[in-house]
């Protein structure tokens, strides 16, 4: 594997950076939200980490297809990578979102439309890791994630529009509003740089662990290559 | 909340969601490196392993 580049090295830098920043204002410069108190601040990383995981999820049904079109095992492991580093920040997001809902709705957990799809996706992907593992040939192992990570990528954007379609007591802070839900609330000037900020943020973020779990991929299949040129 | 006159005191729920945040994204930093470290390790001993079977293969 090359050594890492100076550019990955930088955004390294950048997103501990921009973390840093985002927590600044969620914490610090962010006025408290008046019905919902402190833990209404969690919101800023809620949005930014699903944002950021949905985008990844579809991201990797793309590049399913682009695999399933030119057979290239590159395109295989930079949907892996997609899938790992979505998978990750959607966990984040549900648990902060539970974490929201205990002192809004009076319950860690409610089998919302919402939240109900989001487990859902949660699922399928920690699914999509359970039967790459069940495969030993590469070829096969990234035919068969193509196809289940293109059919799953279906499952992002349900979660997405689950609140615009459904009823459900899932807020909808932006694009509209949503009769049945309990615990919106109406964003000031400050509350939208943080919240702008924080989708920037984890944007950055998202995109230096990404790149660096491409890199542990490219590895990964180094290694692959070599015990089968040593065994044989 | 409907009928509450003051702002509730949920900054425990804050403090948890921002510490689990930290804890999450740090574990999974820690994995990366830590993958990443071993597959170093491999690749090293499999091409030491390679050119040794290549030297005798020449013997």
């Amino acid at each position: 594997m090359r050594s890492k580049p100076l550019l990955l090295t930088i955004l390294d830098i950048l997103s501990i950076l921009v973390l840093g920043i985002s927590t600044y204002l969620a914490l610090f410069f962010a006025p408290t939200e008046r019905v919902m108190g402190e833990v209404q601040r969690v919101f800023y990383f809620h949005i930014g980490t699903a944002w950021t995981a949905l985008m990844g999820f579809i991201l990797a049904a793309v590049f399913s297809i682009i695999y399933l079109v030119t057979k290239n095992l590159k395109w295989d492991r930079y949907q892996v990578a997609a899938i790992e580093v979505s998978l990750v920040f959607f966990f984040l997001t549900i648990v902060l979102g539970s974490i929201w809902a205990r002192p809004a709705w009076n319950t860690w957990w409610t089998w919302d439309p919402r939240l109900t799809t989001a487990a859902v996706t949660e699922l399928i992907y920690i699914a999509y890791f359970m039967l790459r593992q069940g495969i030993d040939d590469p070829e096969r192992r990234a035919r068969f994630g193509a196809v289940y990570a293109l059919i799953g990528g279906l499952s992002a954007p349900v979660t997405f529009f689950a609140i615009r379609l459904f009823r459900t007591i899932h807020p909808v802070v932006i694009g509209g509003a949503n009769a049945e839900a309990q615990g919106g609330f109406a964003m000031t000037a400050d509350m939208r740089v943080a919240f702008f900020f924080a989708l920037f943020a984890f944007t950055i973020i998202f995109i230096d662990l990404y790149w660096n779990r491409i890199r542990l991929g490219e590895l990964q299949d180094q290694v692959e290559q070599l015990k089968l040129k040593v065994t044989m | 909340m409907l009928f509450q006159t003051a702002t509730p005191d949920t900054s425990g729920y804050m403090i948890a969601g921002f510490a689990i945040s930290f804890l999450v994204m740090g574990l999974y930093v820690v994995s990366l490196y830590l993958r990443s470290r071993n597959l170093h390790r491999d690749r090293e001993m499999l091409e030491e392993m390679d050119s040794a079977q290549q030297k005798s293969a020449s013997k």
